[in-house]
């Protein structure tokens, strides 16, 4: 029933791996992380950052590259302390909104065959000048229905780690079983070809960006229902926290080669990555340096895996 | 009106009218009483973006894919580092310039290093050694502020014959690089490989050894500007190369330079940095809060970029 051809997997299997290595040492550096709550804790951050991650991998499938993520999710963020709690009708109709505005973006950088680097780059200035004049000092509180969520207590699995699975698994139909992801890892894969076929490249690279932008609201909802408040620059390092994750989850560039399972566990991978160094007792001067150092050593891993791949196949 | 046409379908003029239309938007304003102060300051600061913009443009005209994230943190480094070597003391300001440029290659090698040895994107590559650097920088300040030896600090602060110092070695660099690009081997072997790389390895252009050269010398670039950036503003400070990290890639675009690679643009790097520059000075003299600010600026790219139109896909 699963056709999925070896190298899918292995493509998988390096970031699974990294990840199991990863909570590995923490559990033993750190055998009292080895609980429901500690699980929890360790995971936490990662669910805004997963569904970061997640976006900018709608706008890597088509080729492009998102620089307005960590801003737009830090305006999102704003937006629900602000209005989702005060007057709720009015910030869902925002939040909808700025969803339309990043389909927007898709359809004119594909007609007007603009660089999504310099636009999304434009974006994340505007992007910021909204979360400013909506919360120009820390503030602002979460709704209480976003908190409740987040901090919801299901038996036996903590909910960092349900809400990190229904991600991968939602994103993984989108991207994988329906019909419009099969047409947008197409456009990244070869847009030509695609638009022979009879579709509308126009509709997909609108419908990856809107995705992209809906996941991005959901990635600000999250945060500030752990965070309880916002602040204008809450998410600014979610921009290259959500390539890095892509990128560590075995997504590329270019050509549509995404796995939207393994952006989820690169979000993760990055997350853990940060508690394995305060668990290490490193100087907090080297902490963003060795941070660096693991997703060198991921990649390098990467590398390694793949040559064997190759090997195997006999090449 | 040949040569208009000729002049209008020039990738760089678009920047350079923007940055006038704002710069006569501004002085109109204040009744042309800040004219010779509006042009000094938008030449001085836009020095800096020149300079890495130039570094940056060089690597982005490799083709699509290579863009150099580790510029900030080694404008920081070179800046921490040099004026801690330097210690206030003129005599060693020749000394502390070669430091600030060694640092330069030690972050290019290792940049080059990532993306050839373990295959990396560079923009993982710039990002992870970013990171690395910025370690390095945060363990060397330790929060320490050392102010820089006098003469650089008059140097950078001044003008000579009405233009800055700064704007002087931005052009002198900008000429380099342009004679670089254009009258050189090495220059059209970038191209080549921007519009290429496989094309450009069968003709028996070394590749590697280009790519290297070019990430090498925009590291360079970066530091230098950290250099004359932390005895400008008076010492180091860890977060000065931040705004740097955007405004070196939005001022090659705005530029003219093809983000696709393959051709670059100096003059459209001047327009572009001065008109950043402008663009929020003229919203401050306007009065207007840092929200409406941003949000004018990041709007006033994306329509330069809209009026300067994409290119055509078979243009490419």
């Amino acid at each position: 029933m699963i056709r999925r051809s070896p190298a899918d997997f292995i493509r998988l299997l390096i970031p699974a791996l990294s990840l199991a290595v990863l909570l590995a040492a923490v559990f033993w550096l750190q055998p009292r992380a080895m609980s429901y709550v500690g699980i929890n804790l360790l995971f936490n951050l990662a669910v805004p950052i997963a569904l970061a991650t997640v976006a900018q991998m709608f706008i890597m499938a088509v080729n492009d590259l998102d620089l307005s993520m960590g801003t737009f999710v830090s305006f999102v963020a704003c937006v629900t302390a602000t209005f989702l709690r005060d007057a709720p009708l009015v910030g869902v109709v925002i939040l909808a909104g700025s969803v339309l505005v990043y389909a927007a973006l898709g359809v004119v950088i594909h007609l007007r065959n603009l660089p999504s680097i310099v636009v999304t780059l434009g974006m994340s200035f505007v992007w910021a000048g909204l979360a400013v004049l909506l919360l120009p000092a820390p503030g602002g509180q979460a709704p209480d229905w976003v908190r409740a969520l987040m901090t919801m207590k299901p038996p036996l699995v903590p909910i960092a780690i349900v809400a990190a699975v229904v991600i991968a698994v939602v994103a993984h139909v989108i991207v994988m079983r329906l019909s419009l992801g099969v047409l947008i890892r197409g456009v990244g894969g070869n847009e030509r070809s695609v638009e022979r076929a009879g579709w509308s490249i126009v509709a997909a690279r609108a419908a990856a960006y809107g995705l992209a932008g809906l996941f991005a609201v959901l990635a600000g909802i999250a945060l500030v229902g752990l965070t309880t408040s916002a602040d204008a620059n809450i998410a600014l390092r979610y921009t290259l926290l959500s390539i890095a994750g892509v990128i560590l989850g075995g997504g590329e560039f270019i050509g549509g080669r995404i796995s939207p399972v393994g952006a989820v566990i690169g979000a993760l991978t990055l997350t853990l990555a940060g508690s394995f160094l305060s668990f290490l007792r490193i100087s907090p001067d080297w902490q963003i340096g060795a941070q660096g150092a693991i997703l060198i050593l991921v990649l390098a891993l990467r590398l390694v895996f793949n040559r064997v791949e190759k090997r195997g196949h006999g090449r | 009106m040949n040569a208009l046409v000729r002049l209008f379908s020039r990738p760089w003029i678009w920047s350079w009218g923007a940055a006038f239309v704002i710069w006569f938007a501004t002085i109109m304003v204040t009744g042309g009483a800040s004219t010779l102060g509006l042009t000094q300051a938008a030449l001085t600061f836009a020095a800096f973006s020149i300079i890495v913009g130039l570094g940056q443009m060089f690597v982005i005209t490799l083709g699509p894919g290579n863009i150099d994230l580790s510029v900030p943190a080694t404008m920081t480094l070179a800046g921490t580092v040099a004026l801690k070597f330097m210690n206030v003391e003129n005599g060693m300001i020749l000394p502390g310039l070669a430091v600030a440029v060694l640092i330069g290659v030690a972050v290019g090698i290792g940049n080059y290093a990532l993306i050839k040895a373990l295959r990396i994107p560079p923009i993982i590559a710039t990002l992870s050694m970013s990171f690395i650097v910025q370690s390095a920088a945060i363990w060397t300040n330790r929060g320490l502020r050392i102010k820089p030896p006098s003469f650089l600090a008059d140097f950078t602060t001044s003008a000579t014959l009405g233009v800055p110092n700064l704007a002087l070695v931005a052009l002198a660099l900008s000429l380099l690089s342009w004679l670089v690009l254009e009258k050189t081997v090495y220059g059209r072997w970038i191209s080549a490989i921007g519009q290429s790389m496989p094309a450009a390895r069968m003709a028996g252009i070394p590749v590697d050894g280009v790519r290297f050269i070019t990430y090498v010398f925009c590291a360079v670039l970066a530091a230098l500007a950290g250099y004359l950036l932390a005895c400008f503003s008076g010492g180091a400070a860890l977060n000065m190369g931040s705004e740097y990290l955007l405004m070196s890639i939005a001022v090659v675009v705005i530029g003219g330079t093809a983000v696709a690679g393959g051709d670059s643009n100096v003059p459209g790097i001047w327009g572009a940095s001065l008109f950043m520059f402008l663009v929020v000075s003229m919203l401050n003299t306007y009065g207007l809060g840092a929200g409406i600010r941003l949000i004018m600026t990041g709007l006033i790219i994306i329509s330069v970029i809209l009026l300067a139109g994409g290119r055509k896909p078979g243009a490419r």
